[in-house]
Formats: C-alpha cells, sequence, structure tokens
C-alpha cells in the first residue's frame, strides 16, 4: 500500500531510531501501526473534505535543532513572560532550555518528554497513547514514533495554580521542509484547579510540518481551563491531536484558536467517563486565501448526568474552506444526558466552502440533546442599522465580522490571552484600525 | 428643511407609495398617522435610505440636496436620523463605543474635531439622565437582551447625542407602557428646537399627547389624504381613519 509520502515517514523513522530510546518498543509498536494505516485518504468518511495528499508533495524532514537565537525570538515575540505565566518554550520540537531552566511552581510538576522518558518512563508509558489511541489514527501512531519531545506536567490534587502554564511551540525549520512532532501528557489531580495555554507558531512564510498530541486526564473534581491558540506559518501544515479523558464531576473548559497554517487539522477527543463530568469546547477558526481548516471533534458521554456545550464558529474568505464535525455518542446508560452543539459560518467570499456536520449518536433514552448549524452572510439589518449612525458600510462589515469572532474570543477568562487575541484577530481582518476604535 | 414631491415607491414591483407630497420646515414637528399597510414605514425607511426600495417617480430634497443620491451613512453625517421601529441587537458591537464612533464620524464629517472618551462621556451623561438609560445599558452589546421599552429608549438616547437636523421617529410609541411613553417624549421634546424638524410616524394618537405637533397628516393606501392641526390626530382618534378614507374618495 505504502504511497511514497507515507514511505518518507517510515524512512525517517529507520534514519533516527535512536530519540527517546528509552520508549523504543512503543515507537516500534506504533510505527507498524502506522505501515497498516497509511496517510488517510478522502475515501476515509472522516477525511472526506481534507486531502492531505498535499503533504505527501514535500520532503518533510525532521527539524534539526534550531540555533538559541530562534528561541529567544519566539519568547519574545509569542510568549507572554514569566511575571503573568510559567512559560515554557519548544523551538522546533525541543525544549529550547535546558530542564534545569523549567518553571517548578508549588503543586505541579513539569519536565520535559524526554527527560521523563528517560527517568520516569513508566509514569510516560502509562499515559502515552492511553486516551488518543492509535488505532486508526494514523497521524497520532506516527506522532508516537517520531516525538522528540513534549511537556509533561503533573497538577498535584487539590492544588489552585494561579497562573497559567504556557506551552509555546516554535518553528524555525531553515530552508528545507522540516517536521516536528511533539507529545505532550497532562494530568490535573483530584479537586485541582488550573489554566493551561498551548501556542502554536512559526517563522512567517516558513513551510514546516507540525504534528502534535496532547493527551489530559483530569481528576474527580479538576478544573482546567485550556487555551489552544494555532498561528503557525501560512505556508505549514499542522495537524493536532486532543485527547481528553474527565472524571466525576471534573470541568473542562477549552477554547480552539485556529488562525494561520495554510492547511490544518484538528481532532478533539473528550471522554465524559463518569458522573457529573462537564465539558464546554469552544472554537474560532479563520481563514483567508487558500486557508484550509478542519475541526473533528467528538464527546463521548459515558456516564449518567454529564453534560457538554459545544460551540465553534468560523470566519472564511477568498478561496478558503472550512470543515466542521461535531460527533456526539450518548452511551446506552449515560441517562440525563445535557449535550448541546452549535457551528456558525460567516462566508466573506463567494468562493469560499464550509462544510459542516453535526453527528449525533443517542443509545439512552432519557437525554437532553440539541444542535445547529448556520452557514450564511452577514445581516443586512444590522449592517443598515450602524450605516444610519454613520458608520460607513466597509466599516460596518468589518466590525461586524470582527463582532461575530469576538463571542468566542470575548468571554474567555483569561484576560491576557483574551487581550492578545483580539489584537490577532483584528489583525487577521480587513479594517484592522477602524475596528481598533470600537475596542479601546 | 424636507421637500418630498410626488413620491412613488416600489418594493418588489409593488407600488406602496404612490404619490407622496410634504413639506417640512425647520422648527417644526410633524405627524404622520395612517392604518397599518398604508405605506408609513416605508416612508421612514426610504428616508433613512435602506435598500430594497425603488423610487419610481418624484424626488426628495433635504436642505435643497437631492437625499436620495445619497448613502445612508452620509445621510446621517448631513443629521438624518432613524429611530427605528424595531432596532435590531448587535451582539458584540458596544452600545457606548458604536455612538461615540458615530458622533465622531458625524464631527469629522462636519470638520469638528473628534471627543475624546473623557469628553465624550462627559457629553452624554446628563442625556443619560433624561432617557434614564443606565451604565449597565451603555456597557452591553447594542441592543442586546433590552426590553422593547429599552431598546425604544435607546434609540431617542442616541438621538439626544447625535443631535439630528432631521429626526424621523417610526412608531416610537409601539410596545411602550406609559411611563416609558413619558420617558421617551421628554426626550423628544428636550431636542424641539428652531433648527430641527421631526416626523413622527405613529399609528396611535396616544404619543401626540405627549409630543404636540405642528402638523398632522394622514397616510392611507400611499397617499397623504389629509392634513391638518394637532386636533386632526383626536379627531382620528375618535373617529378612526376610515372617515378620511371616505371624504377623499367622495
Amino acid at each position: 500500500m505504502t504511497e511514497p509520502a507515507a514511505q518518507a515517514f517510515l524512512e525517517e523513522f529507520e534514519r533516527d531510531p535512536g530519540r527517546l530510546d528509552w520508549l523504543a518498543p512503543e515507537r516500534r509498536a506504533a510505527i507498524e501501526i502506522y505501515r497498516k494505516l497509511g496517510l488517510p485518504n478522502p475515501r476515509q468518511e472522516s477525511w472526506k473534505y481534507t486531502d492531505v495528499r498535499l503533504l505527501t508533495r514535500r520532503r518533510f524532514r525532521a527539524a534539526s535543532l534550531a540555533p538559541a537565537a530562534a528561541a529567544s525570538a519566539a519568547a519574545s515575540g509569542h510568549g507572554y513572560g514569566s511575571e503573568d505565566c510559567h512559560e515554557i518554550v519548544f523551538v522546533n520540537g525541543r525544549l529550547s532550555a535546558g530542564n534545569e531552566a523549567l518553571p517548578a511552581p508549588s503543586g505541579a510538576r513539569i519536565r520535559s518528554l524526554a527527560e521523563a522518558a528517560g527517568t520516569e518512563p513508566a509514569r510516560v508509558t502509562e499515559q502515552l497513547g492511553r486516551h488518543a489511541a492509535d488505532d486508526g489514527r494514523a497521524f497520532v501512531a506516527l506522532n508516537t514514533a517520531l516525538m522528540s519531545d513534549g511537556a509533561v506536567i503533573d497538577i498535584a490534587p487539590g492544588t489552585d495554580s494561579q497562573k497559567p502554564l504556557h506551552l509555546l511551540h516554535h518553528c524555525a525549520p531553515g530552508n528545507a521542509p522540516a517536521a516536528v512532532y511533539t507529545r505532550n501528557l497532562v494530568t490535573v489531580g483530584a479537586n485541582a484547579r488550573a489554566t493551561l495555554i498551548e501556542t502554536y507558531t512559526g517563522v512567517a512564510g516558513s513551510e514546516y510540518f507540525m504534528n502534535t498530541v496532547t493527551e489530559i486526564e483530569l481528576g474527580p473534581g479538576a478544573a482546567l481551563e485550556y487555551y489552544r491558540v494555532q498561528q503557525e506559518s501560512l505556508a505549514a501544515f499542522h495537524v493536532g491531536s486532543l485527547a481528553v479523558r474527565q472524571e466525576r464531576a471534573s470541568r473542562f473548559h477549552s477554547f480552539s484558536i485556529d488562525l494561520g497554517g495554510l492547511l490544518v487539522r484538528n481532532d478533539v477527543d473528550v471522554r465524559l467517563a463518569a458522573g457529573g463530568a462537564d465539558a464546554r469546547l469552544d472554537g474560532l477558526y479563520i481563514a483567508v486565501d487558500r486557508q484550509h481548516v478542519d475541526n473533528h471533534t467528538r464527546i463521548d458521554h459515558e456516564q449518567p448526568q454529564t453534560r457538554s456545550v459545544e460551540n465553534y464558529r468560523g470566519i472564511l474568505d477568498g478561496r478558503a474552506r472550512a470543515v466542521f464535525n461535531g460527533k456526539v455518542v450518548v452511551h446506552k446508560n449515560a441517562q440525563k444526558t445535557d449535550a448541546q452543539q452549535s457551528n456558525a459560518n460567516l462566508l466573506l467570499s463567494s468562493n469560499a466552502e464550509v462544510d459542516t456536520k453535526p453527528e449525533l449518536e443517542i443509545y439512552a433514552d432519557d437525554v437532553k440533546c440539541g444542535h445547529g448549524a448556520t452557514v450564511g452572510r452577514l445581516d443586512e439589518d444590522m449592517l443598515f442599522y450602524l450605516r444610519t449612525r454613520a458608520i460607513p458600510e466597509a466599516t460596518a462589515r468589518n466590525l461586524l465580522t470582527f463582532a461575530f469572532a469576538d463571542e468566542i474570543i470575548r468571554p474567555m477568562p483569561c484576560r491576557m490571552v483574551r487581550d492578545r487575541l483580539e489584537h490577532s484577530v483584528a489583525r487577521t481582518l480587513p479594517g484592522a484600525a477602524v475596528i481598533g476604535e470600537f475596542m479601546q | 428643511m424636507l421637500s418630498i414631491k410626488n413620491l412613488h415607491v416600489s418594493v418588489e414591483g409593488r407600488e406602496i407609495l404612490k404619490g407622496i407630497n410634504l413639506e417640512v420646515r425647520a422648527g417644526e414637528v410633524h405627524a404622520i398617522m395612517g392604518p397599518n399597510g398604508s405605506g408609513k414605514s416605508t416612508l421612514a425607511n426610504v428616508l433613512a435610505g435602506r435598500d430594497g426600495y425603488t423610487v419610481t417617480r418624484g424626488a426628495i430634497l433635504y436642505r435643497g440636496r437631492n437625499l436620495l443620491e445619497l448613502p445612508p451613512e452620509v445621510r446621517a453625517c448631513e443629521g438624518v436620523f432613524l429611530a427605528f421601529q424595531y432596532p435590531v441587537e448587535i451582539p458584540g458591537v458596544n452600545n457606548v463605543y458604536l455612538l461615540k464612533a458615530a458622533l465622531n464620524a458625524i464631527r469629522r464629517y462636519r470638520g469638528l474635531e473628534e471627543l475624546d472618551a473623557v469628553d465624550f462621556l462627559a457629553l452624554v451623561r446628563g442625556r443619560m439622565q433624561t432617557l434614564k438609560m443606565s451604565e449597565d445599558l451603555m456597557s452591553r452589546s447594542v441592543n442586546e437582551g433590552f426590553s422593547g421599552g429599552e431598546k425604544k429608549r435607546n434609540e431617542i438616547f442616541q438621538m439626544a447625542v447625535l443631535e439630528p437636523s432631521l429626526a424621523l421617529l417610526d412608531e416610537t410609541d409601539s410596545g411602550l407602557d406609559i411611563d416609558a411613553l413619558r420617558i421617551v417624549a421628554e426626550g423628544v421634546n428636550s431636542l424641539r428646537s428652531g433648527e430641527r424638524a421631526i416626523v413622527v410616524v405613529t399609528h396611535y394618537q396616544r404619543l401626540l399627547n405627549y409630543i404636540v405637533p405642528d402638523r398632522v397628516h394622514v397616510l392611507s393606501g400611499g397617499r397623504i389624504l389629509r392634513s391638518g392641526g394637532p386636533d386632526l390626530a383626536l379627531e382620528l382618534e375618535k373617529r378612526g381613519y376610515d372617515w378620511v378614507k371616505e371624504a377623499a374618495a367622495a
């Protein structure tokens, strides 16, 4: 079966089997899974609208270590600074500073995956792939086989972390197309509270393939606020997987923001594995020109009295294309499940396209489930109202477009992320200066 | 100020206004009354510049200029203001920022210096009190979660801040209880001046107890059938619209 590109990734594995050698058995098993699966193709239902064959036209080689200057440039351009958060910078998939430089907040253990694989392999293998199942997920298998580094974070039970943790993943690939594989493992102990931010960036215009997997486990009563801000280079490929498992009465609130990347695919899997678990997934994607962004989410209500609310919004201009597939599975004994889903899209150009699909599978009979999807243009009544208030038409359009996006950003509890994103989004849209007048 | 001559307007090929003539001078308050479907809102919307209305004949002159060739935002800068019958909710656009942007757009157009946040707030504070606009309403998105009465009050509040030359009030009294009606009327009356014309479009006479017009016009079937002083409104309240129609047909 092996197509040239799939083959290229296999060769990559052969070339460098030595990394994270404590995990050699896991990596070898994963590459065998990948060998069987190959790259996804449009004949597979969940890849119907996203053709990754573009990837096969590039010869991505594992990214080399970037000079230290790239790390400090990334941190100064995209970091939030150590005053406001605990920041960990990865450049080209590797921890940019030594382990001894990692933040050590009380109640939390943070180390690099490369270190943890050597010193506490059991901790790593216990979680690795437990939630982000390899079977059927070629990119997760590829990640397990080729991962270079990432963060391993354990928040102790009862910890109330005030300062957010920020994982900044930056790519500075140089001249040749480079591939980066990062893996993050996170546990939040019983009744602990934390905020985790993941930012993905790269040198503007550079070509690379970022394959990232984050696995999160929430203990009973734990609460995690999770921000994923994807601002890759506009020539980059980004494939991200997020797998979350929630215990009793835990709360997970995620904000997934896609502004960058040429071809972007996100898979989110949330398992509400015990009663009272509550997940809220908010998302925003903005795509222009020929950007392609695909969000596949799956929420499993496995136990009674679990709740999920999902709200994704998209803005598409030029020849951009977006895919949203929101799957909710209510298992047989998950009575009193409450699941709400909504996906709203704003098309600014007649050449832009969106494929949106809610998928509900309900095996319990006493549940409350709802979903809605819209694809539309700006509201004419709102436009007219603003124009009668002396706002020029172009400004009114830009303002309404920004307001549509801001419905996702404004409610973010983490102020530093919210403020920066409002400016990033305004810059992505036309008429940034005028929108600014309304934001002060 | 406003001169409407033999105005014919169609919507989707159907003629709604069939030859309207109206002269409104600075300092005057005119009431346009009429049964539902008579074309009152069409007239207000055409004056404000909404898309979808085709003027097939006639002209609208505003301060001697052809109003119809100006886009809505330029009309606003020239001093035309429409208080909407159904003010739209605009999630994510802040009430105060919109109003400040509107005021500054108008000031720029007129070659005046823009107001900064401090001067702007000083200017709006008094008007907030008159119209009982709370800080909470001000800081929300435009009309979002406002009650019907709050939306109408917000319209008149915006009008009080923007100080138009020609104010058009489209069914501002509909959906208001008696207290809200009084607040709104007080706001409108505080804006009566020798330089400003106000056109009140309404179905009921009730509002005109509080905003006493100089002239009253009965619009029916797309034509003004009768014009008169404030007494005409009272007569319509007592006798309904039919006698006007019959008299016009006779």
